[in-house]
């Protein structure tokens, strides 16, 4: 990229969290086990501008830690900005000035969005571990109710990492004529074994706190101690091996420190703790716990008896699908394996595997080649979508 | 290196709106050209991001992956045409590729520089070494064209593989070199090449020796049988 080119670009500035419900009572949201709940509210947050066709819409959805707030700052004295700024802004890969972003924060989430944290309206607590199991596919009927309610009938693009790409390629499974593209970064048609096995490893984390109490925990101590080991954990599978020694090596924290001291404390332990610690200020571990079992849940092949092909057959947007080679918690072959089925079933899809070593985390990483592939797709699909 | 070797002679070939898969697309040129000029609906397979990342700035659609690792998910005739353009001779098992694509494109364009090319017979001959020239443009140490061959192996392998040559356009380059003889002889074999508009002149005076590169759209015979 030229200097020109990154000169140009810009935030999309101070924005604001706005809030949709929808499904009052008797007209409850029915979620894909059968349970129903309402209302449900979603948090969202839209930068740039709906053009008159409404054909410009992109729908951005986020990771497992993930909110609304995608882009921009809270104020002007806010130092932090959304989750995929890197991406989102005037000139970037998704550019506001050209396209009408909306991010919402999933259903079962606790930025805003209704999720275990929530009143229940029938017993005026929170619903704990009385939630019910939500699904991708559940949180993407609930997108679907926000999209609806904004007016929009086709979405130019779907897109997302991780989870995100996982409900991405939900939407053009469930809404095949809502939407003409999709962009599914760092992703699987479903989770590994290996990926559930650290999810499950976080999630008795937050069991076996104390604090925890069932899920119970809203008006006492939260199990911190649980949700942040939960966090690093996490933290360790997003990067790769070789990116972690990269930046952190062996050096100690404290370099005055001796080196003998069981106390003495390497620089990834407090990376990670203070991982642990950040997080737990802004998440609740019983979201923790509901939307990981949505990621382990998550089975494309499953829903279609089996088959990943079957899954593809009557989808009708044109895909980008990005993996990163470092990445060995959602590894290139997951990758490959949604390429494959979609192009045996003769769809429209771009693939790449960009060479990186900063592992599952690259997507929110600055890199240009993922930059500039996402501004190309979009930019053909919107010339493609227009005629 | 050449590029866009042949790119006219494709696009000559295909009939509008058909469905194409162009192994070893490159920067997608090709399929670019071939979806202004012929409306096709075409899919690229590249090796490198870079080739990938390039076919997405032209809007043409293309996925990174190995040819030699397999077409087998395709259908059978799944395309009206498998281009495989300056490609065979880049795989790891050509005979391999060559079966795959005889299945699921119900017709298949190979074109590839001709082994037998008088001036790299003259090569070999006169240097005694690994021909290093325009149409073959590496050391035979780095040179991706690992399996090379003449338009007659290309004939000879009908039978075995069970195709059938629908069409032959074995061709040069348009231009001229600094020597006059060689020069004099390509004029003679593509005729006046300040008359050709197009960048390929097509060879009809024995071809095997007086072609740079090999083209021919073959068919599997069980097609045809069907």
């Amino acid at each position: 990229m030229t200097k020109k080119e990154s000169a140009k670009k810009g935030t999309v500035g101070v924005v604001k969290t706005e809030y949709f419900t929808f499904s009052y009572p008797p007209d409850y949201f029915i979620l894909s086990n059968g349970s129903q709940i309402g209302p449900v509210t979603l948090a969202y947050e839209t930068y740039g501008v709906l053009n008159e066709n409404r054909s410009n819409a992109i729908l951005i959805l986020h990771a497992l830690s993930g909110s609304a707030h995608a882009a921009g700052f809270y104020s002007e004295k806010d130092k932090n900005t959304g989750w995929w700024d890197l991406y989102i802004g005037p000139g970037k890969a998704f550019d506001t000035e050209k396209y009408f972003v909306i991010c919402s924060n999933v259903l079962g989430g606790c930025s805003g969005s209704t999720g275990p944290a929530s009143i229940n309206p029938e017993t005026g607590r929170a619903y704990g571990m009385d939630f019910p199991m939500v699904t991708i596919a559940d949180m993407v009927n609930a997108q679907k109710k926000l999209i609806d309610h904004l007016g929009i009938k086709k979405l130019l693009a779907v897109a997302g990492g991780s989870m995100g790409g996982m409900q991405a390629l939900q939407w053009t499974i469930s809404y095949p004529d809502m939407v003409e593209s999709c962009i599914a970064i760092a992703t699987s048609a479903s989770l590994s074994a290996q990926g559930i096995a650290f999810n499950e490893v976080g999630r008795q984390a937050i069991f076996n706190d104390p604090h925890w109490n069932n899920g119970n925990y809203y008006n006492s101590r939260i199990p911190k101690a649980g949700l942040s080991l939960a966090r690093m954990i996490g933290h360790i599978t997003y990067m790769s091996e070789k990116h972690m020694h990269e930046k952190f090596g062996r050096k100690f924290q404290d370099s005055h420190q001796g080196k003998a001291g069981v106390s003495s404390e390497f620089m990834v332990e407090s990376y990670l703790k203070y991982q642990g610690i950040k997080f737990v200020e802004r998440f609740d571990a019983n979201s923790y716990i509901y939307i990981t079992r949505a990621i382990d849940h998550f089975d494309l092949k499953e829903d279609f008896g089996g088959s990943l092909t079957a899954a593809f057959e009557n989808v009708s947007a044109n895909y980008l699908v990005i993996s990163f080679t470092s990445d060995w918690l959602y590894p290139s072959s997951n990758s490959k394996e949604i390429v494959r089925a979609l192009r045996v079933n003769g769809k429209n899809v771009n693939y790449i595997d960009i060479e990186t070593d900063n592992g599952h985390d690259a997507f929110l990483l600055p890199n240009e080649i993922l930059e500039k592939n996402i501004k190309n797709f979009l930019k053909s699909e919107f010339k493609k979508s227009e005629f | 290196m050449e590029e866009y070797i042949g790119y006219d002679l494709v696009v000559e070939e295909i009939p509008e709106r058909s469905r194409v898969l162009d192994l070893g697309c490159g920067d997608g040129t090709l399929l670019f050209l071939l979806q202004e000029n012929k409306g096709v609906n075409g899919c690229g397979v590249e090796i490198s991001e870079e080739g990938v990342s390039r076919c997405l700035e032209k809007g043409v659609y293309s996925y990174q992956a190995d040819i030699d690792e397999g077409l087998s998910d395709y259908r059978d005739n799944s395309f009206d045409y498998v281009i495989l353009n300056q490609t065979i001779q880049n795989t790891k098992r050509p005979d391999l590729v060559l079966k795959e694509v005889l299945r699921i494109g119900k017709k298949v364009i190979v074109s590839f520089p001709n082994f037998g090319y008088y001036r790299i017979r003259l090569f070999l001959l006169f240097k005694g070494r690994m021909p290093v020239s325009k149409l073959l443009p590496y050391e035979w140490y780095n040179s991706p064209n690992i399996h090379l061959l003449t338009i007659k192996d290309m004939k000879r392998m009908e039978k075995e593989f069970s195709f059938k040559i629908l069409q032959q356009q074995h061709f040069s380059l348009v231009g001229e070199g600094k020597n006059k003889i060689f020069n004099f002889i390509k004029k003679i074999v593509c005729g006046d090449p300040h008359t050709n508009k197009s960048k390929s002149c097509k060879v009809r005076i024995m071809p095997n020796l007086f072609a740079q590169y090999g083209f021919f759209v073959i068919t599997s015979k069980k097609d045809t049988n069907q």
